[in-house]
C-alpha cells in the first residue's frame, strides 16, 4: 500500500469537507426561509407602480384549441386597465406559462411562477386536474391562488386552502341546474353522462344524482383526455338509449363527442356543463356542420355573454382595441370577466396591497364581480358563483333563455330571479 | 436453466469461475475492498459538496436541483443497463412511474393510518423500489429473451400503455389526474435554516447518491464484470459459466429499481405523481441524456440529466426574452427543445462518440483513476457521479465502453430519426 496517493486522498477528502461546511454556514443566508415578514416592506410582485401576477394556461395540448384564447382575453383586458391608470397607480403584469393541460407541466411553471418570477398573485390557473397538482403548494407558500379556472368544490375549502378561490360556478351546482332542467322540460326521457376521469367529472355526476337520484343514469361513461377517442364511449351511450346526454367535458371533447355520435348516427339531446359549452369554440372545431349539430345544444353560463349586454359591447370593445380584434367567444368574456374581478379586488385591497390584504378583500364579501348572479364569496365560501343561467342554441345563435337557478345549499337548485351585475363606470373597478 | 440440474453446487465456482479468477489476479495488490471504502468516501464527499451547493441556489434552482437528482438516478440506472449489459429499454419512464405510483399509494396509505414524517417516507420509498422492482423483474424476464429492437419495442409498449393503464384503473391511479399525497414540510429542527424547496432538494440528493454509490458498487462488482461479459460476448460469457439470463434481468431490475428511485422523489417532491409527467418523450429523452452524457458512465448520467431537465427551461427563457409575437413563441414553445435536443444529439455523437463526459478535460475524466499503474482492466474504481476510468490498455477482452464499440449503440441513432 503507498501512502502518497491515500495522502493526497486524504487532503482533498478534508478539503472538500472543509469547503462543504464553508458553503453551509456562509451561504445559509441565500436559501433560508424570509424571516416574518416586514408588514412596511412591499409584497412580493408588488412595486410603486406595477403589480406582477401569473398564470398557467393550456397554449398547447390537448385543451389549448378550446381554451388558449383566455389569458389572452385577460391580457386585453388588463391592457384597457393599465392604460385607464391601472389599479391605485399601479399597472398590471400578466404573466401567462403553458402548462399543456399537463400536471406534471404545471408543478413546474407555477414554481418557476412563485419562485423565480416572484409574482403577487396566481390568477385563473386553469384546469381541474392541473390546478389540483399545486394546490398545496400554493397554499404553503401562502401564495394567494384567485379565481381558478375550473369548477371543482376542491377550491371551495376555506379551512384547508385559506389561499384559493374559485371562478367558475362549481359542477355539482352546474350539473343540479342541467338536470333540473331535464327534468322539468324532458320528463321520461333516458339521460346519460360522459365525464372526464377526474374531479371535474366526479362533481358533475355527483350533482346530476343529486337532482335526478342516485342510479338513475342510464348509462355513465368517462373518457381521458390523453385519448381523443371517444366512439366507445359513444357507441355504449346509443346502445343504453339514451335520449339526453349531459357532458362534463372540456370543449374539444364536447365537440369529439356530438361529432362521433353524428358519424354514428346517433341523434340525442346535448347538454354540457359551460366549461366545454362555447358555442363558437365549438363551431371552430366541428366546421360547416355546427349549426345543424349543435341546434339544441344546451349549456349554462354565469357571465354576460349574451348579445345587447352592456358587458358584452364593452368586452367587444376591448376586444378590438386591445386583442388585435381576434374572433370574440364566450372564453374571450369569461377572460376579462377574470380581469375585471381580479382588479376589483386589487383596487379593494387598498393602496398597499399585500397578499393578505387582497385575500381579506375577497372574504369581506364586498366585491360584485360582473356575472348575472350574485358573487358568493365571503368568510365561510370561496366559491365565486352559486348558480347558472341555462342557455340554449338556435340557428347558430347561443343566449340566455331567461331561466335561472341558484343552489339551494341542500342538494338541489332554486329559481332566481334576481338582475345581472349592471355595468360601472366604463368596467374599470374602483376603491 | 437445465444445467441447474445437472450442477449440484452451481453458484459459488461459477461466480469464481476461470473468467473472473483471472482477471482478479490481473490486478495486482487489489483488494475487492479497498475501491469500495474509496468509492464510498468519494461517495460521502461529493454528497456533502451537493448539499453545500444547495446554500448556494435559490428555491427555484433548488426545485430543479431535485429535479435533476431525480432525473438523474433514473438515467444512472439506464446507463449501466445500456452500458453494461447492451440491453436497450426505451421505457424507464414507465419505471419510474412504477416507483412514483409505488411511493404515492403508500405514502397515502400511511397517512390514513396516521405515519408520517420520516418513517413514511422511508416506508413509502421502499414501496416505490418494490414496485419498479416487480415491475422490472417481470420485463427483464421478457428482456433477456430478446435483443435489439424487440427488446425496445417490448419496453416502448410499456410506456405507451401507461396512460391508458391510468385511465382503465382509475380507481386507484386516478387517471390523468394522478395521485395526490401529502405534503411533507421540513422537519421542525431545521425549518429556521432552510426552506422547503432545499430540504427537497437535500433529500433527492441524498437518494440519488445511495442509489447511484448502489449502482457503482454493484458495477464494480463480481455482478458488473459479468454484466460486461455478457455484453460483449454472451456466448463465451456462457461458456465462462456466466448465466447470461439471470445476469441480464438482475442488470434490468437493479435498473428498475433506480428508476423507480427516481419516480419516487419526483412524486416527493411535487406531491403528485401523473401519467403526464412520463410521457413517450420523456422515456426517450432519459435515453437521449444518457447518450449526450456518454453511455456507461455516471458522470455522464449525470451531465445528460443537467441537459434535459435545464434544456426545455433555458430555451423557453431565451425565447420569452427575445419578444416574439405571441403567435410566433406559442409555436416555438414545447417544439423548440425538441429540435435542439435532436441537433445536440447529432452534433454530440458525431463530434464525441464517447459523450459530453469524454468531450471534459482528461485531468477531470481521470481524477479518480489510483495513481499508482493503471490496473488493466476498466472495472477499477468508479465515484458517484464519476466517469467510467476508461483505460486505454483494456483488455481486448473488454474494449472501452463506448458507444460504437458497444453492441448497444446501433439502435440508439434510429430512436432520434423517429
Amino acid at each position: 500500500m503507498s501512502h502518497a496517493p491515500n495522502r493526497s486522498q486524504h487532503r482533498r477528502t478534508v478539503a472538500a469537507v472543509a469547503a462543504a461546511s464553508a458553503l453551509l454556514v456562509a451561504m445559509s443566508a441565500c436559501s433560508t426561509p424570509a424571516a416574518g415578514g416586514d408588514p412596511a416592506e412591499a409584497a412580493p410582485g408588488v412595486t410603486d407602480d406595477t403589480v406582477t401576477i401569473g398564470t398557467h394556461q393550456p397554449l398547447t395540448g390537448p385543451a389549448a384549441a378550446g381554451y388558449s384564447s383566455i389569458s389572452a382575453a385577460t391580457t386585453a383586458y388588463f391592457a384597457y386597465l393599465n392604460e385607464n391608470g391601472g389599479v391605485n397607480g399601479r399597472s398590471i403584469e400578466y404573466l401567462v406559462k403553458d402548462d399543456g393541460y399537463n400536471p406534471a407541466n404545471t408543478q413546474t411553471v407555477v414554481r418557476e411562477l412563485v419562485q423565480d418570477d416572484e409574482v403577487f398573485a396566481i390568477l385563473n390557473g386553469l384546469g381541474t386536474p392541473t390546478h389540483t397538482s399545486v394546490l398545496d403548494y400554493l397554499n404553503q407558500n401562502e401564495v394567494p391562488d384567485l379565481f381558478v379556472a375550473s369548477g371543482s368544490t376542491s377550491w371551495n375549502q376555506p379551512e384547508k386552502y385559506p389561499w384559493t378561490f374559485g371562478f367558475n360556478a362549481d359542477y355539482v351546482t352546474e350539473a343540479e341546474a342541467l338536470a333540473q332542467y331535464a327534468d322539468d322540460e324532458f320528463a321520461g326521457k333516458s339521460i346519460c353522462v360522459l365525464g372526464q376521469d377526474d374531479d371535474f367529472g366526479d362533481e358533475f355526476i355527483e350533482g346530476l344524482e343529486n337532482v335526478l337520484g342516485e342510479g338513475s343514469l342510464a348509462s355513465v361513461q368517462r373518457y381521458s383526455v390523453s385519448n381523443q377517442d371517444v366512439v366507445a364511449q359513444i357507441g355504449a351511450m346509443q346502445a343504453a338509449g339514451c335520449e339526453v346526454n349531459m357532458l362534463a367535458t372540456v370543449n374539444g371533447f364536447t365537440a369529439l363527442a356530438i361529432g362521433t355520435a353524428a358519424k354514428l348516427g346517433y341523434q340525442a339531446k346535448w347538454m354540457s356543463s359551460s366549461s366545454g359549452g362555447d358555442y363558437v369554440t365549438l363551431a371552430g372545431f366541428l366546421g360547416e356542420a355546427a349549426p345543424v349539430l349543435l341546434e339544441g345544444f344546451v349549456t349554462t353560463n354565469y357571465l354576460p355573454y349574451a348579445p345587447g349586454n352592456e358587458w358584452d359591447d364593452l368586452f367587444r370593445q376591448i376586444n378590438d382595441e386591445y386583442n388585435d380584434g381576434a374572433p370574440f367567444d364566450g372564453n374571450t368574456v369569461f377572460g376579462m370577466s377574470v380581469g375585471y374581478l381580479f382588479a376589483e379586488a386589487l383596487a379593494k385591497a387598498g393602496e398597499n396591497p399585500t397578499r393578505q390584504g387582497i385575500v381579506d378583500a375577497i372574504t369581506s364579501g364586498d366585491l360584485v364581480g360582473n356575472g348575472l348572479v350574485p358573487l358568493s364569496f365571503g368568510a365561510d365560501s370561496h366559491a365565486a358563483y352559486k348558480g347558472v343561467s341555462i342557455t340554449t342554441v338556435a340557428d347558430g345563435v347561443q343566449d340566455f333563455i331567461g331561466v335561472t337557478y341558484v343552489s339551494d345549499g341542500s342538494g338541489g337548485v332554486e329559481p332566481f330571479d334576481g338582475d345581472a351585475v349592471p355595468l360601472e363606470n366604463d368596467g374599470l373597478p374602483t376603491s | 436453466m437445465s444445467a441447474r440440474t445437472q450442477t449440484p453446487r452451481p453458484q459459488t465456482p461459477r461466480t469464481a469461475g476461470p473468467l473472473t479468477t483471472s482477471i482478479r489476479a490481473a490486478r495486482p495488490g487489489a483488494s475487492a475492498r479497498r475501491p469500495t471504502s474509496r468509492l464510498l468516501a468519494t461517495a460521502l464527499v461529493l454528497t456533502l459538496v451537493a448539499i453545500g451547493a444547495t446554500f448556494l441556489l435559490d428555491p427555484y434552482r433548488n426545485y430543479q436541483f431535485a429535479l435533476i437528482a431525480a432525473t438523474f438516478c433514473a438515467t444512472a440506472g439506464l446507463t449501466l443497463l445500456i452500458g453494461l449489459t447492451g440491453q436497450l429499454s426505451l421505457g424507464h419512464a414507465a419505471l419510474m412511474a412504477a416507483g412514483g405510483y409505488g411511493y404515492a399509494l403508500a405514502a397515502n396509505a400511511l397517512t390514513d393510518a396516521g405515519v408520517d414524517g420520516v418513517p413514511r417516507f422511508v416506508v413509502s420509498l421502499a414501496a416505490a423500489a418494490a414496485a419498479s422492482a416487480l415491475l422490472g423483474l417481470l420485463l427483464g424476464l421478457a428482456a433477456a429473451r430478446l435483443k435489439g429492437p424487440y427488446l425496445s419495442g417490448v419496453t416502448l409498449v410499456l410506456v405507451i400503455a401507461l396512460p391508458a393503464f391510468t385511465a382503465v384503473f382509475s380507481g386507484v391511479f386516478r387517471g390523468d389526474q394522478g395521485v395526490q399525497i401529502a405534503y411533507d414540510g421540513v422537519p421542525p429542527a431545521l425549518r429556521t435554516l432552510i426552506a422547503v424547496e432545499q430540504w427537497q432538494a437535500w433529500v433527492a440528493i441524498l437518494v440519488a447518491a445511495a442509489v447511484v454509490t448502489w449502482l457503482a458498487v454493484l458495477r464494480n462488482g463480481p455482478a458488473g464484470l459479468r454484466m460486461r461479459a455478457v455484453r460483449d460476448d454472451e456466448t463465451s460469457a456462457r461458456l465462462q459459466g456466466v448465466r447470461a439470463g439471470r445476469v441480464k434481468v438482475l442488470a434490468f431490475t437493479a435498473s428498475s429499481i433506480a428508476a423507480g428511485a427516481g419516480g419516487a422523489v419526483l412524486c416527493f417532491v411535487t406531491q403528485s405523481v401523473s401519467p403526464g409527467a412520463y410521457t413517450l418523450a420523456f422515456s426517450l429523452l432519459l435515453v437521449v441524456a444518457v447518450v449526450i452524457g456518454g453511455l456507461g458512465s455516471l458522470l455522464g448520467a449525470f451531465l445528460g440529466s443537467i441537459v434535459i431537465v435545464l434544456l426545455p427551461w433555458v430555451i423557453q427563457t431565451a425565447t420569452g426574452a427575445l419578444d416574439l409575437s405571441a403567435d410566433a413563441a406559442q409555436r416555438l414553445t414545447g417544439n423548440l427543445p425538441v429540435l435542439v435536443f435532436g441537433v445536440l444529439l447529432i452534433v454530440v455523437t458525431a463530434a464525441w462518440p464517447g459523450g459530453i463526459r469524454a468531450a471534459l478535460p482528461k485531468r477531470l475524466r481521470t481524477k479518480r483513476m489510483p495513481r499508482r499503474g493503471a490496473p488493466p482492466m476498466q472495472t477499477s474504481t468508479v465515484a458517484a457521479a464519476e466517469p467510467a476510468t476508461v483505460t486505454p490498455t483494456a483488455a481486448p477482452r473488454h474494449p472501452d465502453p463506448e458507444p460504437r464499440t458497444s453492441p448497444a449503440a446501433e439502435p440508439i441513432p434510429t430512436t432520434t430519426e423517429r
